[in-house]
């Protein structure tokens, strides 16, 4: 499980040029959704979240109100605050790199970084995913917000699978374990059942809630009295 | 306005984890199950990317593609050959 010593930030290069190919599927939405050209590039540079963005431009697109495109792009990047709590220690000590940090986490740093075998390797996998990201998304959405209906969509090369099914791999070390494993089985079942039920962003949310209220009723039914100490 | 309100929120939540996920650190139990957020937001995220057809379950051929993928990433194959083994298998079931 300990691969050469520089896969990781290889890997990063490489999500990091695959998630480009969405920004220009962004720069390219955005732009023929009525943004112009330097609104999309400011969206990519300041919000960088892609989900967020593709959000708040498709209720533009589709003609709702600001407020709805306000509300649904904050839904989906509150995820990135769970995410934040979780590799927090990853980042500077200091109060300002761990600003500057910050605007870095999201799906594709986070998941990289807690992969990884070794704190050292994480820290390391969180910046490099995250810078290369955040360059490879704000140059496709220049290109795509410049070239427009020029050039195709890229997702009908499969790219929207190659998304989930690579995330797959950065489960699998968390599901070694017994706690993780049944978090990522109740995650998953929750965001199912919620999908149906619940606007954009709150099933992840709720599948981050259910997991730990869940393996709370387990400790607390299974192990009443052991802890008592350490409240 | 309306973006630089997202930037704001958007920024706030990274933010606002950043600089409280430090406290958490270091103590046991709560810091326990923080580490079971990732392997369920990731499998949520997993869930949504491949089934979501906008507030509804589908089954397209993104779920092929994720089938396939996982399973070579069940055998231990590395996040690339996982990603391009997806890709390639959805794009073949929309050609078909």
């Amino acid at each position: 499980m300990t691969p050469s010593p520089r896969r990781h930030l290889r890997d990063s290069v490489v999500l990091g040029g695959a998630v480009g190919l969405f920004g220009v599927t962004f720069g390219v939405l955005a732009t023929t959704s009525g943004l112009t050209v330097s609104q999309a590039c400011a969206m990519s540079l300041l919000v960088f979240t892609g989900a967020s963005q593709f959000a708040a431009v498709g209720v533009v697109a589709a003609g709702g109100a600001a407020t709805s495109a306000v509300a649904t792009a904050l839904l989906l990047g509150a995820r990135n605050g769970a995410y934040a709590l979780t590799v927090a220690h990853l980042l500077p000590r200091s109060v300002l790199g761990r600003l500057a940090g910050a605007q870095l986490i999201i799906d594709e740093s986070t998941a990289m970084a807690l992969a990884q075998a070794d704190e050292r390797r994480a820290r390391q996998a969180l910046w490099a995913t995250g810078i290369a990201v955040y360059v490879f998304w704000n140059l496709g959405t220049v290109v795509g917000a410049l070239a427009g209906d020029v050039i195709g969509d890229p997702t009908t090369i499969g790219l929207d699978a190659a998304f989930p099914a690579g995330f797959v791999t950065f489960v699998m070390p968390h599901v070694k374990q017994r706690p993780g494993l049944v978090a990522a089985l109740l995650g998953g079942a929750v965001a199912v059942l919620a999908v149906p039920f619940t606007p954009a962003g709150a099933p992840v949310l709720l599948a981050g809630v259910g997991a730990v209220a869940g393996m709370v009723m387990v400790v607390r039914g299974g192990a009443v009295g052991s802890h008592g100490a350490s409240s | 306005m309306v973006l630089l309100l997202i930037a704001a929120g958007a920024y706030g939540a990274k933010a606002a984890g950043a600089l409280a996920g430090t406290r958490v650190h270091g103590q046991g139990r709560l810091q326990q199950l923080l580490m079971l957020l990732p392997p369920a937001l990731l499998t949520a995220l997993i869930v949504v990317w491949t089934l979501d057809g906008g507030s509804r379950l589908v089954l397209d051929a993104r779920a092929g593609g994720v089938v396939v993928g996982g399973l070579a990433a069940w055998f231990r194959a590395p996040f690339l050959v996982v990603a391009a083994v997806a890709a390639a298998t959805t794009a073949l079931l929309r050609l078909l």
